[in-house]
């Protein structure tokens, strides 16, 4: 018998099913009822993306402002200090709480975790279908406190300055509240699911490493939300009715706050970080079609990562008066994070060594998080070093530290995955040449924007600053610029992905010769995802050659 | 090197500052040799193995070697790293015992400095160079922060309770204190000046609330005049974060021809702004309010010398 080798050891393509999930049903009420994970997912990656814009927006518009120290444009001042405030707090609000944290497990984590387990859909469908009313609601109320004339407390609440200003604080932390069990209500669903749900065959270590990573980021969002929901309702109660808790006036103590805000919004950090490199996992085997490097090793930093992330919160307040001796702990415990973070790193560098890459969208946003992640991550050394945070925190050094983790990272790590499964979720391929550009356009654009604030934070720069000084100028006016080519990638990004939309449905079942479950199924997939339960016949991402019969 | 160290770091201030430069570049340095081994391979294999149709790739799971180096030497880097940090930091945590105290009262949005011989100034801090100085701070509102730049300091202001900060200054002249907690509308502009002298400037600075006003006073110099002395203390005593001089209204009136004007109160009453009432405006300040503005002005009481209060008088008047 002679063997041949075929090129793709996964299943060819097969006709196109004439119903698919999209087109199953149809009417308002078919999509607002929906149990379908698929198009929950869909629902939440319209809400988030709708949020990634208003917040983008705002955003844009803090750039602008400080492009001049006078705060003029075309001789008009742009926003007042008072203004600035409330733009600033509404940036940070809806890019953490209704963009970033759910972004990638409500969204993307909804539409492919089921597919990639072989399931029918998750183990809760209606409370899927309440976490993502729950998300409306938040968006409404955090919407609604928006119009009431917004509030200028910056995202993180720091009380007593939050208990004592005007404006709606409460509805906006109301918002919060709802929103944190949107999240827990995720989490808890997809920790069900991975346990329950898995196709016959699948072990735990036959998992996929997006689920991996996906499954850390639940454990974090169930434990760690309640936390925020309490410390939120403290507020509210101590805003209301005068209850000392935080306000010092009245019996309370400001630092208490801060170590509950950052008892849960540490762990927050890795709800967002964690599902990025779930993607990346992902990722980098199939575009180099190459086997994972260390699977296990990947698998056990994220679980690792989860639960370090609990114990360093106290790297926030190294100057806000905790006690010497929790400074000097947590500075310690902090260090921890970088090795899980290290490995994680090696491991994708060694998946790509000899490799066969391609460079699509999606690994070009692979490889723009490698470099940005790195940036990230290195800096947060500067940082979690005692003596040279007291220097850099609260300054801009802090702040380009964070967007390269959230948006250098998480953020990349999330356009990728959308162009990775783009093909999967909507039955079309958009266009690569544009997508290219979309990319090289965000990487010029971040980089510009955010490297230049390094410098400023270094220099001294405080944040939050509507004001500064006039040798600050230079870099300010080189970051706005650089908000710009960001804006302009995304915008163009936008531009090609939804005008994919009007072409008739071209995408193969496997475009990128991936070896997870969802490329088994149809482009778009059928309502029940699978025509037949799958049964797990490899480990992922083995690329080895299958023997066929020729 | 050195040229990139100023790159990136504010002027030195103290010795400390240098230690914390030394730190920061040697983290910069650690940190490009790092980016170098974990960023720039992936690149490398990007064009070193593009995709060429039908390579089969070698099946490599993993290294547990490998795997072990490069997790056992990072940690090693990290507890070397966590202990020189913590040298620093013992330093900025502990003042020594012999230290001058300053008391620092941060207020929406200025900040107030006791001497220990009582007098007091207004974003305006003296110290000797060459002596330890230490702050003792508490805030009167919100939470703020004491950052100065030049030093590597800075620590968070909290209300109801007292924190400490310290350093020792080697660099005669002026430096910059800005705050770094997020404190509302007037945070961007809660700037104080430190200006760093020698010992017999800072006992005369002790005894007149400076050496700099006699200039103005004795009429030598046709460009410093009572009413320019003003205009110093209106920059840096904090008048400005809430009154202008183009008639623009603030978080307080304007002073822009305000001298000799008849102004209607927030109880309807009517006063003629004359040295009476600005001099009682700036000790009791909640006493008579103008209408359309709330009384949240702080008393300059002790705060302002006799020779400040009439070089703002003086130059209230000149803003006809």
């Amino acid at each position: 018998m002679d063997q041949g080798i075929a090129t793709s050891p996964r299943i060819g393509d097969r006709p196109r099913p004439k119903k698919n999930y999209l087109n199953e049903t149809k009417g308002f009420w078919s999509w607002a009822a929906t149990l379908d994970h698929k198009r929950i997912g869909i629902m939440y990656l319209v809400g988030v993306l709708t949020s990634f814009l208003m917040g983008g927006i705002f955003a844009l518009l803090v750039r602008l402002t400080l492009l001049t120290p006078s705060h003029k444009l075309f001789g008009k001042v742009l926003l007042t200090a008072e203004q600035y405030n409330r733009v600033f707090t509404l940036h940070g609000a809806i890019m953490v709480f209704l963009f970033i944290i759910p972004a990638i497990p409500a969204s993307l984590g909804n539409f492919v975790l089921p597919l990639m387990l072989g399931a029918k859909d998750v183990a809760f469908p209606r409370l899927n279908l309440f976490s993502f009313y729950l998300w409306l609601t938040g968006a409404i109320m955090a919407i609604a406190a928006m119009v009431f004339g917004a509030v200028d407390t910056g995202w993180t609440f720091y009380t007593p300055y939050s208990t004592t200003t005007d404006g709606p604080v409460t509805l906006m932390t109301a918002a919060v509240f709802v929103l944190g069990f949107s999240s827990i209500f995720t989490g808890l669903n997809f920790i069900a699911t991975v346990h329950k749900l898995r196709a016959p065959g699948m072990g735990w270590f036959d998992l996929p490493l997006f689920i991996w990573g996906i499954y850390a980021t639940a454990i974090i969002q169930v434990l760690a939300t309640p936390v925020l929901g309490i410390t939120l309702v403290l507020l509210m109660l101590e805003r209301s009715f005068g209850i000392g808790i935080f306000d010092p006036r009245i019996g309370g103590d400001p630092v208490l706050f801060q170590h509950f805000f950052w008892f849960y919004s540490h762990p927050a950090v890795y709800i967002m970080i964690l599902p990025g490199m779930a993607i990346i996992s992902e990722l980098i085997p199939t575009f180099s079609q190459k086997t994972i490097f260390g699977y296990r090793a990947i698998a056990y930093s994220s679980v690792s990562l989860a639960l370090v992330s609990f114990i360093v919160w106290g790297h926030h307040m190294f100057v806000a008066g905790q006690s010497q001796l929790a400074t000097v702990v947590f500075s310690a415990l902090t260090f921890l994070v970088a090795i899980p973070s290290g490995v994680k790193m090696f491991n994708w560098m060694l998946t790509m060594h000899k490799g066969n890459i391609k460079l699509d969208t999606p690994m070009l946003y692979a490889i723009s998080f490698l470099t940005m992640f790195a940036i990230g991550g290195l800096t947060g050394i500067f940082l979690g070093t005692l003596a040279t945070d007291v220097h850099l925190t609260d300054t801009y050094f802090v702040v380009a530290h964070f967007h390269y983790v959230m948006v250098g990272s998480t953020v990349t790590a999330f356009i990728g995955g959308l162009h990775y499964w783009w093909p999967k979720m909507t039955g079309r391929m958009y266009s690569e040449a544009w997508g290219r550009v979309g990319c090289a356009l965000w990487n010029i654009g971040f980089n510009m924007t955010f490297l230049t604030q390094f410098f400023l934070g270094s220099k001294g720069m405080p944040r939050r600053y509507y004001n500064y000084l006039d040798q600050f100028q230079p870099l300010h006016a080189f970051s706005t610029v650089g908000s710009w080519i960001l804006g302009l990638g995304l915008f163009i990004t936008a531009a090609y992905l939804l005008a994919s939309l009007r072409k008739p449905m071209d995408a193969p079942d496997n475009p990128w010769n991936g070896t997870t479950l969802e490329w088994k199924t149809s482009s778009p997939p059928i309502m029940h995802n699978f025509e037949e339960q799958p049964v797990l016949e490899r480990e992922p991402y083995d690329y080895r050659p299958v023997l066929v019969a020729k | 090197m050195e040229w990139l160290t100023r790159l990136m770091m504010p002027p030195v201030g103290s010795e400390f500052a240098k230690e914390i430069d030394f730190m920061y570049m040697g983290l910069f340095w650690l940190s490009v040799a790092l980016f170098c081994i974990v960023a720039l391979p992936p690149i490398y294999f990007a064009w070193r193995y593009r995709y060429k149709p039908g390579r089969v790739t070698p099946h490599i799971t993993h290294n547990t070697p490998l795997e072990i180096v490069w997790t056992v030497v990072p940690l090693l880097l990290c507890v070397a790293i966590f202990f020189w940090g913590l040298k620093g930091w013992m330093e900025y945590a502990v003042a020594p015992g012999d230290a001058m105290e300053v008391q620092i009262t941060a207020k929406k949005w200025l900040w107030q400095f006791e001497y220990p011989d009582g007098s007091r100034t207004i974003n305006d801090l003296h110290v000797p160079v060459n002596k330890n100085v230490k702050f003792i701070m508490t805030s009167e509102d919100v939470i703020h922060d004491f950052f100065v730049p030049d030093m590597r300091v800075k620590h968070d202001i909290i209300p109801g309770r007292y924190t400490e900060v310290w350093f020792n200054p080697t660099a005669m002249g002026k430096h910059v204190i800005t705050c770094a907690e997020y404190c509302g509308k007037g945070h961007s502009d809660m700037h104080g000046v430190l200006t760093v002298e020698n010992d017999a400037d800072f006992a005369k600075f002790l005894e007149t609330g400076g050496t700099e006003w006699e200039d103005y006073f004795n009429g030598k110099d046709p460009k410093k005049t009572p009413a320019d002395w003003g205009r110093v203390q209106y920059e840096t005593k904090g008048c400005n974060s809430c009154h202008t001089l183009d008639g623009t209204k603030s978080k307080g009136p304007s002073w822009k021809g305000i001298w000799g004007k008849m102004e209607t109160l927030n109880n309807g009453s009517k006063v003629l702004v004359d040295e009476a009432y600005v001099r009682e405006s700036m000790m009791s300040p909640s006493a008579k309010v103008v209408n359309g503005f709330e009384p949240i002005m702080p008393s300059f009481q002790g705060l302002l010398k006799e020779n400040q209060i009439k070089g703002l008088i003086a130059f209230i008047q000149s803003l006809q």
